[in-house]
């Protein structure tokens, strides 16, 4: 909310350095996001006119000679394209310092010497238009200099100012601030001028008043009955007809106020309804009388499908949504305005209106802000309903809303007709406020007077019950204030939330991650120690990207959302795959000739009828890996994984070959399998599924049902004795048949040499010349060791021939 | 005896030539064996002094003799195959001879996505004030979400987390977490007070990405409920978080602000990490830069978490950790976050 300094000082002497004002509004959760110093840099701007503009040779700007209203002339050179001679121009003479410090000095431009500068609006800090030089209205008729003829605002009713009159002398500029104000949704007391002025004033204990409006002699008609059919929308509403008005321009005093509060001026009545609103926070709306069939008002709420076109010439269709909209009717029951919302643009008032029909109601919060919702229409007026507008201030409104058209367009009001329904209408009840429990959540030592002394001052009636405890009734423009803690927030606010003393409770738990975060942490440490960099995918995808990945996504495979902001966010991720798989493109496609990622994070499968009607959420680990080369496939996928169960000390998971994972090579992709149970697999995309997320290398692939990683099997902590003796290697080497795994071999092996083998290693795969058909060579290197001696030729021997055996006879293989 | 010593002369003689000609440590091996090893030609002098026409006076001279020619040139050999030795030791070092900028990095390091790595940093403040961390589902009820919260159906605060709502149940009942406060009603249900929690975790609002906006993005909240737990509290915790994770002059401030979940509530600012509070163009010249959101627990919040809010009273803070990771990165444009471009974790 705009609020102009000078507006707030109708209410409380502010006399405040600006700055420190802001800062007092900052501490009461006002919070300043800009100040506007309306005027500023203006001393030496004066009103001149253009003589004549000639070209200078060889460059864009042109020279000029601008009478100020000396003796001669001055030459100012200017790069705009639109200064003509005749013009009435803004001149920053020699001296001026404009907004942001800019000093206007003497300076050579082109060769030609410049006494000062013509100012573009934006200069000015007076509009946004930087294109070319502020041209200004009026035809200037006096003398050329000071004390002659009688300059007066330009555009005024005879035109005329002296040249080098100052420009803000001339323009009707008052020097004034503006503060940008961001009003909490708790303060619906605060958008208005006399709000903030009250609040304020509160803090910096001066002295608060919100003066009554004159009272004005009620002689005109009165409204006819009007109907409220929706007393639960509308608990207060009041109609009062002002007749014999005058349309047209409001004042400069109340343009200039409503301009600097960011509204635009558009006639008297509409303007001094605006200016009511931004005083005392109650919205108002007139309507030409004449225009309303019946000469009166209903009040009900929208049935299906009925449509009003809004004063922003729009049709809104109302009804249909699963609250009711609340409408302003005519007396034929024909919709003329949106309750609380925006008016129609049938009744809107124009320069024939003669009589107006006032509406200053109070409507339920909540419904005000659904419909606005609803519609995508947010207006002055429904902002302030949805915060709760005070019940009981409409009244004052309407009074001030008379006074205002009376003096400002010669209305003669009847009385105010008041219907109401006090079942519905908010109010405050008293609030049982107990010293011990603020000083007990604020942490603050205040006593009941400190209590009373904060709460007086912004309208909270206290009544003391006994020593401690009082009952605080809120103003009824409070209609956030409902329990001890709000009004608890109501005295921190007022003490200060900078002068409660800081203290730090110190729990007297351990603070410390669990184990299974500790894991996690250790995982992708461990993963980035492997090159591997973490990612962190969307939780939504396209649809079609679990499709392209090679996983279903036929109805009810996947989960959707009901209202996406955009469709590539629509499906949530069954798997990490396709958004990992999109970040290994998005890197290729960067010229990295490595892409290695991973995310850790949750997969949202349909429900099952266990977790019903919540998705099937499971924290999964997914790395891939891709190398322009072709070298990061599945056997690069292997040894991540095997650096990684290292890492965690796991054994006992098996990698079991699979043809059949989706969206996985079908010879190139084995299950993590732990006592049959399948855990994640290990292999490497589908070239199929690559080519289609863009990628035309190899993409190798871990993936691990991180939950499972709590159960899978670890290698024992106990330390085992390492042997002083030494140790001896054998070196065998089979021909197996190509189906059987290597791991089968090994786990052999290990049985077969007992517990004097320390180690069996693959070292050689051979299967060049010399190779039996659908066989391959595996070579493994045998460590030996005995704990208490150096082992004997025999005893070797005798392993050798063990492990052999064993080979032999398990598998379909033989000693090469 | 003339003779031996005319012999051991010469012997010596061509000793030292050979010694001092043996160009490598293996020749000086070779050298030293023919003159005085076991079977050398000097030890072969030896046998000359059992020739009868000796006296025993000359035998014992020419032994000392023998004796003193093969020390010689015993210190000589040693000499020299020191000699050697450190010339073949620099050949050798020489040739070996290695352009240590020539070396890359095979396989350079991951790393951790920087929300991630300020997830981590974070968590590890509170951990040091005793805190534990919790977490729950990303996919949420409603309820959680914002009844349990304080926000009851169709109150206007909802519409500021543009949320996303998920075709699951009854329409309008299951979403994906616009913030992680769901988490603070978990812990409360699963545990009695004391609690001292943070809840970091991933979230999503509907909100079109732009240079400090992200649909998906990282909270983390704080909750203490215990007795007595007061504003000042809050305010001191805050500071002091701030303090150990920005640094010593890095306080904070605290002004009044407005959430469904707390009573009374507060924005928290900390003073600027750029300019240190001097004012500069990152706070906008006041010297401060808004973190995130505060307050007391509000009853209705106790309530639903099962706690008697006459008993227990609790504050709970929360902030964004992507914002946080923009501004301590002077990141121009938060979408590169989600972009998840090697080139840029490289970076941290």
């Amino acid at each position: 909310m705009l609020v102009p300094l000078s507006w707030l000082r109708d209410f409380a002497a502010f006399d405040l350095d600006p700055t420190e004002l802001g800062r007092v509004f900052d501490s009461l959760g006002m919070v300043v996001e800009g100040i506007q110093r309306i005027g500023e840099g203006l001393d030496r701007v004066v009103v001149g006119r253009v003589l004549d503009v000639t070209p200078i040779e060889g460059a864009r700007v042109r020279r000029t000679l601008v009478d100020i209203g000396g003796a001669e002339p001055e030459q100012i050179v200017c790069g705009a394209d639109n200064v003509g001679a005749g013009q009435l121009v803004a001149v920053a003479r020699l001296g001026a310092v404009l907004p942001g410090d800019f000093v206007i000095e003497r300076r050579k431009v082109r060769g030609v010497w410049s006494n000062g500068m013509i100012c573009s609006a934006r200069e000015l800090r007076l509009g946004e238009d930087a294109a070319g030089i502020m041209v200004l209205a009026g035809v200037p008729n006096g003398p050329s200099n000071h004390g002659e003829g009688e300059p007066g605002p330009l555009g005024g009713e005879d035109g005329t100012v002296a040249l080098g009159t100052p420009f803000a002398l001339a323009m009707g500029i008052e020097a004034d601030v503006v503060y940008d104000l961001a009003i909490e949704t708790n303060r619906p007391d605060a958008n208005s001028m006399a709000g903030v002025a009250r609040d304020a004033a509160a803090k910096l204990g001066i002295a608060f008043a919100l003066p009554p409006a004159r009272d004005v002699e009620r002689t005109g008609p009165a409204a006819r009955p009007v109907a409220v059919e929706a007393p639960e929308l509308c608990p207060r509403f009041t109609a009062t007809v002002l007749d014999g008005v005058r349309v047209g321009p409001s004042p400069s005093w109340l343009a200039r106020r409503l301009t600097l509060a960011g509204m635009r001026p558009i006639s008297n009545l509409v303007d001094i309804s605006n200016y009511v609103m931004l005083e005392r926070g109650q919205p108002t709306h007139p309507y030409d009388l004449d225009k309303l069939a019946g000469r009166t008002f209903g009040v009900r709420a929208a049935r299906p499908g009925e449509t009003v076109v809004t004063l922003d010439g729009a049709e809104r269709r109302l009804g249909l949504g699963a609250s009711p909209d609340c409408l302003i009717c005519d007396g034929d029951d024909v919709a003329v305005g949106i309750a609380g919302v925006m008016g129609g643009a049938s009744s809107e008032i124009d320069d024939a209106t003669t009589a107006v029909l006032l509406e200053a109601a109070h409507f339920e919060r909540y419904a005000v802000a659904r419909t606005s919702k609803r519609l995508a229409l947010r207006s002055e007026a429904s902002a302030r309903f949805e915060r709760g507008v005070d019940p009981l201030g409409i009244e004052a409104a309407v009074a001030r809303f008379v006074e205002l058209a009376t003096d400002l367009a010669g209305a003669e009001a009847g009385p105010t007709l008041v219907v109401e329904y006090s079942g519905h209408i908010p109010y405050r009840r008293p609030i049982t406020v107990r010293t011990a429990k603020v000083n007990a959540l604020l942490g603050t030592h205040l006593d009941d007077g400190d209590i009373d002394r904060l709460l007086a001052p912004i309208e909270y009636l206290s009544r003391p019950v006994a020593p401690g405890v009082r009952e605080v009734t809120p103003p009824s423009f409070r209609l956030d204030s409902e329990i001890e803690e709000d009004v608890i927030e109501e005295v921190a606010r007022h003490h200060g939330y900078d002068r409660i003393p800081l203290t730090v409770p110190r729990p007297a738990q351990v603070g410390r991650l669990t184990a299974y975060q500790r894991e996690r942490r250790s995982v992708r440490d461990v993963l980035a120690g492997l090159g591997l960099t973490e990612a962190l995918t969307g939780l939504l995808v396209a649809p079609g990207d679990h499709e392209r990945a090679g996983l279903d996504e036929s109805d009810g495979a996947v989960v959707t959302a009901t209202d996406p902001s955009a469709k590539e966010e629509s499906v949530l991720r069954a798997s990490l795959r396709p958004g990992l798989l999109k970040a290994v493109a998005f890197n290729l496609s960067k010229r990295l000739d490595e892409a290695r990622l991973f995310e850790l994070g949750h997969t949202f499968p349909p429900p099952t009828p266990d977790t019903a009607p919540r998705p099937d959420e499971h924290e999964w680990l997914t790395i891939a890996v891709a190398a322009a080369n072709g070298a990061a496939d599945a056997r690069e996928a292997t040894r991540v994984w095997l650096g990684l169960a290292d890492a965690l000390r796991l054994e006992d998971v098996d990698l079991v070959a699979r043809g059949d994972e989706p969206g996985m090579h079908p010879t190139r992709t084995a299950a993590l399998s732990v006592d049959g149970r399948q855990v994640g697999v290990v292999g490497e995309i589908d070239p199929a599924v690559a080519a289609a997320f863009g990628i035309d290398t190899r993409v190798g692939v871990v993936e691990l049902l991180f939950e499972a990683l709590a159960e899978l099997p670890r290698r024992s902590d106990e330390q085992k004795p390492i042997s002083r003796y030494p140790s001896s290697d054998i070196d065998l080497a089979f021909w197996v048949d190509e189906p059987v795994p290597a791991a089968a071999v090994e786990h052999v092996l290990v049985a077969a040499g007992g517990d004097l083998l320390e180690w069996a290693r693959l070292f050689d795969v051979y299967q060049g010349p010399g190779t039996p058909d659908r066989r391959r060579g595996l070579a493994y290197r045998l460590r030996f060791v005995a704990l208490d001696r150096t082992l004997t030729d025999a005893e070797l021997a005798g392993a050798r021939r063990r492990c052999i055996d064993a080979v032999e006879s398990a598998l379909a293989a033989t000693l090469r | 005896m003339a003779g031996v010593l005319s012999d051991l002369d010469s012997v010596a003689k061509e000793g030292q030539v050979a010694v001092d000609g043996a160009a490598t440590v293996d020749e000086l091996r070779v050298v030293e064996a023919e003159f005085v090893g076991k079977k050398g030609r000097i030890g072969g002098l030896n046998r000359l002094l059992g020739n009868p026409s000796l006296t025993v006076d000359d035998r014992r001279a020419a032994g000392a003799a023998i004796q003193a020619v093969r020390d010689e040139l015993i210190a000589r050999v040693e000499q020299r195959r020191a000699a050697l030795a450190s010339a073949e030791r620099q050949a050798r070092l020489g040739s070996e001879r290695l352009d240590l900028t020539e070396v890359t990095l095979d396989r350079p390091r991951g790393h951790l996505h920087l929300v991630n790595q300020a997830r981590n940093a974070l968590e590890d403040v509170f951990i040091g004030m005793g805190y534990v961390v919790a977490e729950g589902p990303e996919v949420e009820t409603d309820w959680y979400s914002f009844e349990a919260l304080n926000f009851p159906v169709g109150h206007p605060a909802r519409d500021g987390f543009d949320t996303l709502y998920l075709n699951l149940g009854e329409p309008g009942t299951m979403l994906l977490r616009p913030h992680t406060s769901p988490v603070q009603i978990r812990v409360m249900q699963a545990q009695a007070p004391p609690i001292y929690a943070v809840m970091p975790g991933r979230t999503y609002r509907k909100d079109t990405p732009d240079a400090r906006h992200n649909p998906n993005f990282q909270q983390i909240e704080g909750l203490a409920v215990d007795r007595g737990i007061s504003f000042g509290d809050l305010a001191g915790t805050i500071d002091a978080f701030t303090r150990a994770y920005f640094g010593a002059d890095i306080g904070s401030r605290l002004r009044p602000a407005s959430f469904p979940f707390t009573e009374p509530s507060a924005e928290f600012e900390v003073a600027c990490v750029i300019c240190h509070g001097a004012g500069c163009r990152t706070c906008s010249g006041t010297g401060w830069i808004e973190l995130g959101g505060c307050g007391m627990v509000h009853p209705n919040v106790l309530r639903a978490g099962g706690l008697d809010p006459e008993e227990y009273s609790g504050f709970a803070f929360g902030f964004g950790i992507d914002r946080l990771a923009q501004m301590h990165h002077n990141i121009a444009d938060m979408r590169v976050l989600n972009d998840n471009d090697i080139r840029f974790a490289r970076q941290f």
